[in-house]
């Protein structure tokens, strides 16, 4: 039966899961050179558009359809066929199934945007539009079933994931590592300075992710009530720790406590809560966001020791912290808190970690190896790069013939 | 007629618009501009990485005025804009040919 207060909670869940690619576009937006400014921002905010195209008309029913041999959902949903305004008992009994699916569009969109922060600066715009169609269709929509899907193997196997570490953020932290090792370098990397053009405008990002998450953790308890209100309570403790921990890191590390450095801290915690909001008590919740402030922000240095170029590093913070938070979900969740997930290892129930290894591991392996095969096809159908002289000039001019600032104003 | 050319520290700016204002300067043109000489640079740390940047923002000043108060503008300019550290800046003076108010199409002294 619908429930007016659930749904309600979840149109606007959905809405403030929405809200968090705008703010996305302006986090890696203003780590990036003025020249890119506006083609890094058009590409979270075309994903907007294009994502939610592919999920009413086929993207949905990959995911969330009948399944197909554990592995993906069947075709009986395409153009929302049969999705309607009674609930679906399977994924949510007390909203509209149209109002679980436009939720669900919302990770769907966020997911391939965060990987835009590892190819920025120097990807052509119609690669990018055809490896957003091809990720969204192979690896999103796949990996959204196996996780989330009724039927889906992973799910069989136990594992949990709350609000998406496996589905959203190693899947797309994963991409980014071979997206980056892919793409190659940008010209002059590690010879010029490339430091971000607009901090501001990339902490005003992370505060909207920041408030965008909560419908994104609370409202993946699909329900207004107990479950929401501890996931919501965890997350914002989570981000509060991990951006504590990440300045006093990098404080200690460099000498000086940096605001990129507090608000990448936040965002970490805020990636590293997610598969374990529903699951997990508030005091685990500081242990993980310790943890993410710590594990992310040592990737990053790492990724100069490394040197491949993951230019606003996607995989640091999402890939890391996601594998940190299914992990932790099999450390901390427990029954207490949330009587549909599990007990992990702290409250005698070692076999949970077990699986959420294999959930890990899997996402790591097949989003790796996918990402890379459409990015070698796209590659030899279009090129993935812009030219070199496109590079020098700025994905804003040479893709889009605009700039983000104007030098002068014309009176 | 000579061009003072005064690289400064852009907070010295209005101290030292002040001052040229008491001699009766009545005009002056001011770019931002980036540069580095024994000053050298500065540190930036993203994200746990040091960067160098090479180049440090100064204020560069243009004055255009008759020979005879150059050199008392150069010494206004050089006592208000020291701090007595590194990176204060430099002066150049260097002679002018020509100058024309555009409205008036009043030349040299008088377009000054």
């Amino acid at each position: 039966m619908i429930n007016p207060g659930d749904t309600g909670f979840m149109l606007v869940s959905a809405a403030l899961v929405m809200l968090m690619t705008p703010g996305l576009a302006f986090f890696y937006g203003g780590m990036v050179r003025s020249k890119n400014v506006l083609g890094t921002i058009m590409q979270s905010f075309i994903v907007i558009a294009l994502v939610t195209i592919i999920w009413v008309l086929y993207g949905y029913s990959l995911s969330f359809g009948p399944d197909v041999g554990h592995f993906i959902g069947g075709l009986q949903w395409l153009g929302l066929k049969g999705v309607g305004l009674e609930p679906n008992k399977d994924y949510a009994e007390t909203i509209p199934h149209m109002a679980f699916m436009i939720y669900q569009a919302m990770f769907a969109i966020i997911t391939p945007a965060l990987i835009t922060g590892a190819i920025a600066e120097r990807m052509k715009f119609k690669a990018f539009l055809a490896f957003i169609v091809l990720w969204s269709t192979f690896v999103y929509a796949p990996i959204a079933h196996w996780v989330w899907g009724v039927g889906g193997w992973i799910r069989n196997l136990g594992a949990l994931d709350f609000a998406g570490g496996t589905v959203v953020h190693i899947s797309s932290g994963i991409a980014a590592l071979a997206a980056a090792l892919v793409m190659g370098k940008r010209r002059g990397f590690r010879k010029e300075p490339m430091t971000p053009h607009n901090l501001p405008l990339t902490i005003l990002g992370a505060g909207i992710l920041w408030f965008g998450w909560f419908g994104f953790n609370a409202g993946s308890a699909l329900t207004a009530g107990a479950l929401s209100t501890n996931a919501f309570v965890v997350t914002h403790i989570a981000a509060a720790t991990a951006a504590l921990v990440w300045t006093i890191v990098e404080w200690m590390h460099r000498g000086k406590p940096t605001t990129l450095g507090t608000a990448s801290g936040s965002v970490a915690g805020l990636v590293a809560i997610t598969p374990t909001s529903g699951f997990v008590s508030p005091m685990a919740a500081i242990l993980i966001g310790i943890g993410a402030g710590i594990f992310c922000y040592w990737a990053i240095v790492l990724k100069w020791k490394l040197g491949y170029d993951d230019s606003l590093d996607v995989v640091g913070v999402h890939g890391v912290g996601g594998t940190w938070g299914a992990l932790a979900t099999g450390l901390f969740a427990q029954k207490a808190i949330n009587p549909s997930g599990a007990n992990g290892l702290f409250f005698g129930n070692p076999s949970l970690l077990g699986a959420q290894a294999i959930a890990v591991l899997a996402t790591i392996a097949y989003s790796f190896l996918v990402t890379l095969i459409i990015l070698k096809v796209i590659s030899a159908l279009f090129g993935l790069r812009v030219a070199e002289d496109e590079e020098e000039t700025g994905l804003d001019l040479s893709q889009h013939s605009e700039t983000g600032y104007a030098f002068f104003d014309r009176t | 007629m000579k061009k003072i050319e005064a690289i400064i520290k852009p907070f010295k700016l209005e101290e030292v618009k002040a001052a040229l204002s008491g001699i009766n300067i009545t005009g002056m043109t001011i770019m931002e501009v980036r540069g580095f000489g024994r000053q050298k640079g500065h540190t930036e740390i993203y994200r746990g990485a040091e960067y160098n940047i090479d180049f440090v923002p100064k204020i560069m000043i243009q004055i255009i005025v008759e020979e005879e108060k150059a050199a008392q503008v150069v010494e206004i300019i050089e006592r208000t804009a020291r701090t007595g550290t590194i990176g204060d800046g430099k002066i150049f003076v260097l002679p002018v040919e020509e100058a024309v108010r555009i409205r008036t199409g009043e030349r040299d002294r008088d377009a000054l």
